[in-house]
């Protein structure tokens, strides 16, 4: 458990990528299994359950540590973990502390296999035999909330670097596509990657494939889009999926990896190996009916279906009422019908296409599409374009649309293979314009993490009756000076104070940007926003003259 | 007569009408007492100032010999009539010069601490404790969650990164005055002898330290050496501001070393971009407010600039009577 938190201590600390890389491989080097898989478990955040719950943290502290003073320091650091980690204090009545701290295997085993009651008091026990940062390390292990600027991606890099050490011949490819397959503490990748053993194998396994990421579009490059060489698609506003259907099970990811099965058993549980076999791309969109004769949906192949119901792609707020519902009733369901959108193919019946271009892996899937029966999954089809004019026009014509369920354009090279990871000049997301109002800022609180300390989070109103009704929060969006401008400004204009929010001076005008607004009965202005964010501070501009709320409702 | 009637505090700074003088004033005013000689609290430009013959000295250095038109200066322990009151100074601990000042009144007296500490320090005498009836504390590190470690053991943390990278040139950020000569004053405690080497921003306090019997040993400025390069396994102390600046790019593989209290909040190491925090502290932490304020003892508890809300909660449950005065001006990262 020392060297486990000695190493995440180091790593946050350490600001370059070479240093970083050379200290997980010392402790690889160093540390004996299963301790080192459970390390690596933690860094990429693949361990599957929680040791405690943040609340049983937060109650041990407030058991031991006057309440207002816990709130003031919590509101001071903006960590929860760090501000335990210095607070804590050993209480009379508490078990007796350890001479020496265990393995992390076996305080991962402890906590795996204890009783609620039991891990409480292991707790306990642990946090008064450590010192502070060794407790910043095991509260954050313990909820899963290591953050230490090493991405799942870095490390798997370091992992193919390790194994190059020791002289086996593996890339960060090899280590994508098994990553996957194998589950903490990695006895057998680590075997492989010290040459000691044959690479896992992970065909069969309904298992995710990391993505392919695409890098935004810049205005140099745009000139650089010709027709010959690129698809251009609708980027549509729902979550990135990949469906994963083998003879082993079948399962639906988010981006992330997370499996998202559970929450659309209308999906999933309708697909046999019969009609579809293989690893899709594609998008995960809620869906309306719409009348039989209405125009189709420009750039989707729609499904062949028996009972003619046709479909258009809903909003995104739709989409979010069937997010992380672990068991969605049949109302709900019905209530709000969700699909997919497929864009691209990493194998199919039994073929790997990821070597393949996309122009290949494209006509593979319209090939299959067109014998697939289910009603719920549609085809992404390649948009019409001749030069750089005409796809000015189709992201103008993206920002356009009322109903918004297209966020631009994805221009992806036609010769391009499925590489997981945000590959150099492959795929470019093109977003449209966002849609801009101008709002006062109300009230500010401190951010957490790298921003601790700084007021970084913004509610800003707009204006009705001449009140302003708060409208929205942001965080983002402003740059690393402009935040210490607006952090001063907020210090200096505070008007009053709520625990940790401070009311301002109704004085300031942000101009946020949003991608789309919906009608809310949680806010009282009957708004929410998606994705708000501050596009400019217009230190310029009076507030009064700010939007009224009825701008913002007629954007809906 | 109690002082709630002869303190008021407005955009300027603290004033006392019975002295006809404010505290570490903000802005220019005709008669100023200073309490040490930090740039936040010891301005320019006021006519009269009352301070310690080092905090006038400091003035002296950072703003020039006519630095104010008339200054007066007051021994530790040396009494002074000013206006309807008496004022005299006591050692603050905090740096150099540092001192509270005791304002006696019509039957009261009130006790404006200025910033200080109490972990020992050899660069300046120990804060004093003196019974009043009100007694006017900062609050920096207000919070619990601020323990200040023995600086002998950052030091020495410093000093093991030395040995185990050892041709990487180790810089620290230290402020100019008081951080940057206790850092050194530590080193040579823990056997540190070699050269070490100072940005320029630092040489003038320093020598003013050693002018003032604070022995600091071989201190050479970066600028007099022809290649840089040389460097390679030293230890250079900056201020934080040169931490990231141009100036720091020409030294050999530089490992970034930040000495503040602040070191020990995660994101503040991370803001900084400091690899090596050291957490280092001219001000009280926690435990150290509160021991002070049971020394004191005061009848009644007024917290300045820092987290008043917290040190105040604290005072009430320990029974004092405690309030927040509200003071503008004062930096936070001052430490």
């Amino acid at each position: 458990m020392e060297a486990f938190a000695e190493l995440v201590d180091k790593l946050y600390f350490t600001s370059s990528n070479l240093a970083k890389s050379a200290l997980i491989k010392q402790y690889l080097s160093q540390t004996p299994d299963p301790d080192r898989g459970w390390a690596i478990a933690a860094i990429a955040g693949t361990l599957s359950f929680d040791f405690f719950k943040r609340k049983l943290i937060k109650d041990l502290i407030t058991e031991r540590v006057d309440p207002v003073l816990f709130d003031l320091s919590y509101d001071y650091v903006g960590e929860m973990s760090e501000t335990v980690s210095h607070l804590w204090q050993a209480q009379a009545d508490d078990p007796p502390g350890m001479k020496v701290l265990p393995s992390l295997a076996e305080v991962v085993n402890t906590f795996a296999n204890g009783k609620r009651a039991e891990n409480r008091n292991y707790l306990i026990t642990l946090l008064n035999s450590m010192s502070a940062p060794q407790r910043w390390a095991l509260l954050k292990l313990g909820t899963r909330g290591l953050r230490i600027g090493v991405s799942a991606r870095f490390l798997k890099k370091t992992l193919a670097e390790y194994a190059q050490d020791c002289g086996s011949d593996i890339s960060i490819e090899d280590v994508e596509r098994i990553w996957h397959g194998v589950a903490p503490p990695y006895k057998a990748l680590l075997a492989y990657l010290e040459g000691k053993a044959e690479a896992p194998d992970v065909s069969e396994s309904v298992t995710f494939q990391p993505l392919m990421l695409s890098h935004p579009l810049s205005d140099d490059e745009l000139q650089s889009i010709r027709a010959s060489d690129f698809q251009a698609e609708w980027k549509f506003d729902g979550i990135r999926v990949q469906l994963v259907v083998t003879s082993a099970g079948k399962a639906l990811f988010s981006r992330t990896g997370d499996d998202i099965s559970h929450s659309f058993p209308d999906i999933i549980d309708e697909l046999e190996t019969q009609h579809i076999y293989g690893v899709f791309d594609g998008e995960l969109v809620a869906l309306n009916p719409r009348v039989t004769d209405a125009h189709e949906i420009k750039g989707v192949l729609e499904a062949k279906n028996d009972n003619q119901t046709h479909y258009e792609i809903a909003s995104f707020n739709q989409l979010q009422q069937r997010l992380n519902k672990k068991k969605p009733g049949n109302k709900l369901i019905s209530n709000y019908p969700c699909g997919l959108i497929l864009y691209d193919v990493l194998s199919l019946e039994g073929k790997d296409l990821r070597e393949n271009t996309l122009v290949e892996r494209s006509k593979a899937l319209a090939n299959w599409f067109k014998t697939q029966p289910y009603h719920f999954i549609h085809l992404s089809r390649p948009l019409d374009f001749t030069d750089t004019h005409s796809l000015i026009s189709l992201r103008e014509e993206a920002t356009q649309l009322e109903q918004g369920y297209i966020e631009g354009l994805m221009l992806k090279r036609k010769d391009a293979v499925y590489v997981s990871g945000r590959p150099k000049g492959k795929w470019f997301k093109w977003k449209r314009d966002p849609r801009l109002i101008d709002a006062v800022m109300m009230y500010a609180q401190r951010g957490h993490g790298k921003r601790s300390s700084f007021y970084s989070d913004y509610t800003f109103g707009c204006w009705q009756d001449g009140k302003l009704l708060p409208v929205g929060k942001a965080y983002s969006g402003f740059t690393d000076d402009e935040l210490k401008q607006l952090d001063r400004w907020v210090r200096q204009n505070t008007i009053g104070r709520f625990g940790p929010v401070k009311e301002v001076e109704k004085a300031l005008v942000l101009e946020v940007a949003f991608d789309s607004v919906h009608p809310s009965n949680r806010h009282k202005s009957g708004v929410a926003m998606r994705f708000p964010r501050i596009h400019r501070i217009r230190w310029d501009k009076p507030a009064n003259e700010a939007d009224h709320l009825t701008t913002l409702q007629a954007m809906i | 007569m109690h002082p709630e009637k002869w303190i008021k505090t407005d955009k300027t700074g603290l004033y006392c009408r019975a002295l006809d003088a404010y505290i570490d004033p903000m802005h220019p005013v005709k008669r100023a007492i200073i309490t040490h000689g930090h740039a936040d609290h010891a301005r320019p430009g006021h006519s009269e100032v009352y301070a310690t013959p080092q905090t006038l000295g400091i003035m002296r250095i950072r703003y020039g010999d006519d630095f104010c038109e008339k200054p007066i200066p007051m021994e530790y322990g040396q009494t002074r009539s000013i206006h309807k009151a008496q004022l005299h100074m006591v050692p603050a601990g905090h740096i150099l010069g540092s001192a509270q000042a005791v304002i006696d009144y019509k039957d009261y007296r009130l006790i404006l601490a200025g910033d200080y500490k109490r972990h020992p320090d050899p660069s300046c005498p120990p804060f004093e404790v003196t019974p009043c009836d009100v007694f006017v504390t900062e609050a920096t590190f207000g919070l619990p969650v601020f323990r200040h470690p023995p600086i002998n053991q950052q030091i020495q943390k410093l000093l093991d990164s030395m040995a185990l990278f050892e041709n990487r040139c180790h810089l620290v950020g230290a402020y100019a005055l008081g951080k940057c000569q206790r850092v050194i004053l530590a080193l040579r405690a823990l056997g540190y002898n070699k050269p070490i080497y100072l940005h320029g921003a630092l040489l003038r306090l320093c020598e003013f330290y050693q002018e003032n019997g604070v022995e600091l040993g071989e201190l050479i400025p970066v600028s007099e050496l022809d290649n840089p390069k040389v460097l390679a396994g030293e230890l250079v102390i900056a201020p934080p501001s040169a931490l990231n600046d141009r100036w720091s790019r020409k030294l050999p593989e530089v490992m970034t070393a930040m000495a503040s209290g602040w070191m020990q909040i995660r994101a503040r190491s991370k803001q900084r971009r400091a690899e090596l925090p050291l957490i280092i502290s001219d001000h009280c932490d926690w435990s150290e407010l509160i021991q002070t304020i049971k020394e004191v003892n005061p009848r009644e508890l007024w917290v300045t600039h820092g987290r008043e809300q917290a040190l105040v909660h604290q005072a009430q449950k320990m029974g004092y009577k405690a309030k927040a005065l509200s003071l503008v001006g004062y930096e936070e990262d001052e430490d």
